[in-house]
Parts: structure tokens; C-alpha cells; sequence
């Protein structure tokens, strides 16, 4: 369903000096992978990996310096605003800070229902009240402005958009990952439970993989922009072939692990 | 809260005798009377009489007129003209957004005074030119200050959440830039309103602005500067008016701030 194809994204930093050259930073290195339909795919990996631009060139909100994505067998890179409709329909992003992902100008009701202005869908209000009943809030939540909500109830708002043109793909940038702990697995719960509901195919990003292994079925791990290593999360987790990978499952704390002593520093070392 | 109070009564004050001297004011402003040059203040005459004989408090109340006039009009052209092109030098094309800010640095550089001046040159003085000159001359720092602010905007994750949701570009810029740089920009409306009022009585003093007989302050100034030893009284007058003026529209701006970012309505809901 969404197929990347040796993709890389170059980032130019401004020059240093009048003469010197433009550092290069490689958030993606020939990167491939393909996303079947259906299925709650995970994306692993710690800062700096690259995540995010490939959220960004996925959702088509970032251009890839060599490569191409596509979708449903269309090529997203490359293409205008106006020829991503597609997209735009069939694909929305939950981005990770609740507080800076939200107008804080904007009612609720007119953030959640931003989808379906900007795509001239019809019956706004009606689809408004069914989105804040799915995501758990209540009916007057639509009147009242971001800050007026806690983190995890502006994440709630945020899928309620996410989910209002109907996509068929979700795509989630680190949606827990500045949220309390405390709330973090109810909004997993939710958005796994939206996910069945609705049927969606799930791209979800994250540092831990702990939380990928509680709700997805496939993992990419990503380094230093490469594609390390990918497969079904269970295999991953149990028995991973790369070393990188080896030491994210070791780096999940466990109970057992503290119980027999191991500390934070005998994580660090390779 | 207090800023917006105080800034909100210093301009109701004059609105009111600007609102008032359509109607009513003591004496006819323009009124001169040769048997009444210089007099103190009296229960007729409540700040006494300019050296014409013309009553003070008459002159005021019309010269507010102007200042409202010149500062409605200047801010108006520069904040209807300054913001959307600093939006664009943002939003818009890269080559584009380049040539409006080099256009813009080309204005700020040129002194306003010789604008005001070359405007006068070629239009005529009048309080007109003067407002437009002004108003010209307060473009760039509209522009500049919506450019910065837009900037800031585009690059949050509700911009890109909009991008995700199938917003283009215009759009964007009047659904989320322009409702998140409206707080700054009322507030520079409000600081440039009290400029224009000082840049208007600066050019009436100079004659490029208000031409007599019509009262403004700064002709008041201009008119009474000879006498600045004799009868103090003349300048302290509308010199005060002007700096109450400016005060006012500063502290109303700073107030109108506060008041419009809802993000501050719970440290507003403590203090």
C-alpha cells in the first residue's frame, strides 16, 4: 500500500563560512520498505534516526532528495498540493506534541473538522459530534479552545482529526511519546481500539520498542537513517539478527533484569 | 489589566472630545480676537487664549479631530499594506518573499521626514499627505514584524497538521498565520498609532502637516514656540495632550495584548 524506494532526504545545513562547503546531514540513506494494507506497522528508533522525515515524506508534507513513495501504486514525491488529494483523503498524521499540533486559536469542533472544510466533505457538524464520541470526549468539548484540555485529552482531539475524512491509513508521529505515563496506555488502548473499528492500516513511530511490541505486528528499525532491520514484532523482539537491534531489546528495562542487578550502566556497554 | 484600563480611558477621553467638539465647543477655534490675545486661564476661557485670542480648549477638542484623523488613516495604510506583504515574504515563493523584503529594506531605509517632505513637494502639505507619508513610512515595520511572526507560525506542527488535512497555502495563511499574528500585530497598531501622532505634530510643526486654520496640536506647538519664555502655558498644553495621547494608545495596545491571546486567560483568571 505505501512502497518506499531507495529513499534518501539530504538536509543542507547554511553555510559556516563564505567559502566553506554546506554540511550535509543524512537524515535517510536508501532507504526501502513497502507497508501492506491492513497491517499496524511499527517504526523504531532513538533521536536523530530519521523517524520523522519519514513520517514527513510519507504523509507527503517533506520532498525526498532521491527515491519515490508511493501510495496505493501513486507516486506521492514530486507531485503539487492539488495532486495529493489523494493523499490527503487516505492518509492523516497524529503528531506527537499535543500542545503545538493543535491552533491554540481554534475551537475544538473547527480543529477536528479542519479535514473536511479543507476537502469540501459535507455534513461537518453531524461527523464533528460522531469523532469527539469515538475519541471518549464529551459533546461540549467542541466549543472550548486546546489549552483548555489536558495532554491527553488534546491527543484525543487530534485523532477525532485525524479520523474525520474516513483515511484508510493512520499515521502516528510518537503520539504518546510527551504524554504522562499515566495516561499513555489509554490513549494506546484507544487508538488500537480506533484502529480495529475503523479497519485502518496503523504506521506507527517510536523510540521504545516496548510500546511498538504492545501495538503493532510488523517493525523497521531505523539508525542513523538506514533500514537496519525489519519484521514481524514478535521475531524482533525475540530473537533480533542485527546488533543494534540486540541492544534496544536489551535496553527495555525488566523487572527481572533489576531484580538480578542489572543497572543502567552495564546497558550502555555494548 | 490596569495598562488596558488606563490606555482605554486616556483614548475614550479623546474620542470624547473629538466626538463632542462636532457639536459643541466653548468658543469657535478659529475665532481670532485681538482684544483677547494672551489671556490666562479664566472661567471662560478654562486653559486661556493662544496669542491670536483664540480660546485653548477649543483649539484641543478639533485638534483631536486630526490627531484621530492622521492616526486612523497611517496605521490603517500601513497595517492593511504591511501585513499581507510580510504574510507573502513568508508564506509565498521564496524569489518573491526576497524581492518584497529587499523592497521593504529600501523604504525603511529612507528617512520619513524626507518622504514626508518629498510628499509634500509633490501633493501639496496637507494633513492628508502628511498621513500618507506617514503611513508609508510605517509599512516596513508592519511587514518585518508580520514576516517574523508568519515565519514562526509556518513552522509549528499545527501548520503541518493543516498541510496533512489538505490545506494549501493561502488558506493556511488567513485560517492560522494571520489569527496567531493578530495579537501582535493590534499591538503594533496601537505603538504606531502613537508614533503617527507624533510624527503628525512633528510635520504641522514643521508646516508640511495640518494647514492653518485648522487646529491640530502640533501646529499649537508651532505656533506658540516664541513664546515659550513669556507664556509656557501654550506649549505645556497641547505638548501634554500629545504625550497623553501616545501614552495612551501605548498602554491600551499592551493591554489589548493580553486581553486577546487566550493562552493567557488562566494567568489572567489569578492576577
Amino acid at each position: 500500500m505505501i512502497k518506499l524506494e531507495s529513499v534518501s532526504r539530504v538536509y543542507r545545513r547554511s553555510r559556516t563560512s563564505a567559502f566553506g562547503p554546506r554540511a550535509e546531514v543524512h537524515a535517510l540513506r536508501d532507504v526501502s520498505f513497502e507497508i501492506e494494507q491492513g497491517r499496524r506497522f511499527g517504526i523504531v528508533g532513538e533521536s536523530g534516526s530519521g523517524k520523522s522525515t519519514l513520517v514527513r515524506l510519507i504523509a507527503g508534507l517533506d520532498q525526498p532528495t532521491a527515491g519515490t513513495v508511493t501510495f496505493d501504486g501513486q507516486r506521492v514525491n514530486g507531485r503539487s498540493e492539488r495532486q495529493l488529494s489523494f493523499l490527503r483523503r487516505d492518509l492523516q498524521v497524529v503528531f506527537q506534541d499535543p500542545m503545538g499540533s493543535l491552533d491554540p486559536r481554534m475551537r475544538v469542533r473547527d480543529i477536528i473538522a479542519e479535514p473536511l472544510v479543507a476537502q469540501r466533505i459535507p455534513g461537518q457538524e453531524g461527523r464533528v459530534a460522531e469523532l469527539l464520541e469515538a475519541v471518549g470526549l464529551t459533546a461540549d468539548a467542541g466549543r472550548r479552545f486546546p489549552h483548555q484540555f489536558s495532554g491527553g485529552q488534546r491527543q484525543r482531539i487530534s485523532l477525532a482529526r485525524a479520523l474525520a475524512p474516513k483515511p484508510r491509513v493512520l499515521v502516528a508521529d510518537e503520539p504518546v511519546s510527551a504524554l504522562d505515563v499515566s495516561v499513555r496506555a489509554q490513549i494506546l488502548n484507544l487508538l488500537a481500539d480506533l484502529v480495529d473499528q475503523f479497519a485502518l492500516t496503523l504506521v506507527f513511530v517510536s523510540h521504545d520498542l516496548s510500546v511498538v511490541r504492545h501495538v503493532c505486528d510488523t517493525v523497521a528499525v531505523l539508525r542513523a537513517g538506514e533500514l537496519v532491520e525489519i519484521g514481524d514484532v514478535e521475531r524482533v523482539y525475540r530473537s533480533p539478527e542485527h546488533p543494534y537491534t540486540r541492544q534496544l531489546v536489551q535496553a527495555i528495562p525488566t523487572l527481572r533484569g533489576a531484580l538480578s542487578g542489572v543497572t543502567a550502566e552495564d546497558l550502555i556497554r555494548p | 489589566m490596569r495598562n488596558l484600563v488606563i490606555g482605554a480611558v486616556l483614548v475614550g477621553l479623546i474620542v470624547l472630545a473629538a466626538l463632542i467638539s462636532f457639536l459643541w465647543t466653548p468658543f469657535d477655534p478659529t475665532q481670532v480676537d485681538a482684544a483677547l490675545r494672551l489671556q490666562g486661564p479664566s472661567g471662560a476661557h478654562w486653559l486661556g487664549t493662544d496669542r491670536f485670542g483664540r480660546d485653548l480648549v477649543s483649539q484641543l477638542m478639533v485638534g483631536a479631530r486630526t490627531t484621530l484623523y492622521v492616526g486612523i488613516v497611517a496605521v490603517g495604510v500601513a497595517a492593511l499594506v504591511g501585513t499581507p506583504l510580510g504574510v507573502f515574504a513568508a508564506a509565498g515563493p521564496r524569489w518573491l518573499g526576497e524581492i518584497v523584503l529587499r523592497a521593504n529594506d529600501l523604504v525603511l531605509a529612507f528617512p520619513a521626514l524626507l518622504l514626508a517632505i518629498m510628499f509634500g513637494a509633490a501633493f501639496g502639505a496637507s494633513t492628508l499627505t502628511a498621513m500618507i507619508a506617514i503611513g508609508v513610512a510605517t509599512v516596513p515595520s508592519f511587514a518585518r514584524l508580520a514576516r517574523a511572526s508568519a515565519l514562526q507560525v509556518l513552522s509549528t506542527e499545527y501548520v503541518l497538521a493543516a498541510r496533512s488535512a489538505g490545506r494549501t497555502g493561502p488558506a493556511i495563511s488567513v485560517r492560522h498565520v494571520l489569527p496567531n499574528i493578530a495579537g501582535l500585530i493590534i499591538v503594533q497598531c496601537s505603538v504606531s498609532f502613537g508614533i503617527a501622532v507624533l510624527a503628525e505634530a512633528a510635520l504641522s510643526y514643521l508646516g508640511l502637516g495640518t494647514q492653518p486654520p485648522t487646529p491640530s496640536w502640533g501646529r499649537m506647538l508651532q505656533e506658540s514656540q516664541e513664546l515659550l519664555a513669556v507664556q509656557p502655558r501654550l506649549l505645556i498644553v497641547p505638548g501634554v495632550a500629545i504625550a497623553l495621547a501616545v501614552l495612551g494608545f501605548t498602554l491600551l495596545g499592551d493591554g489589548l495584548r493580553d486581553r486577546f491571546d487566550p493562552r493567557l486567560e488562566g494567568a489572567r483568571a489569578q492576577g
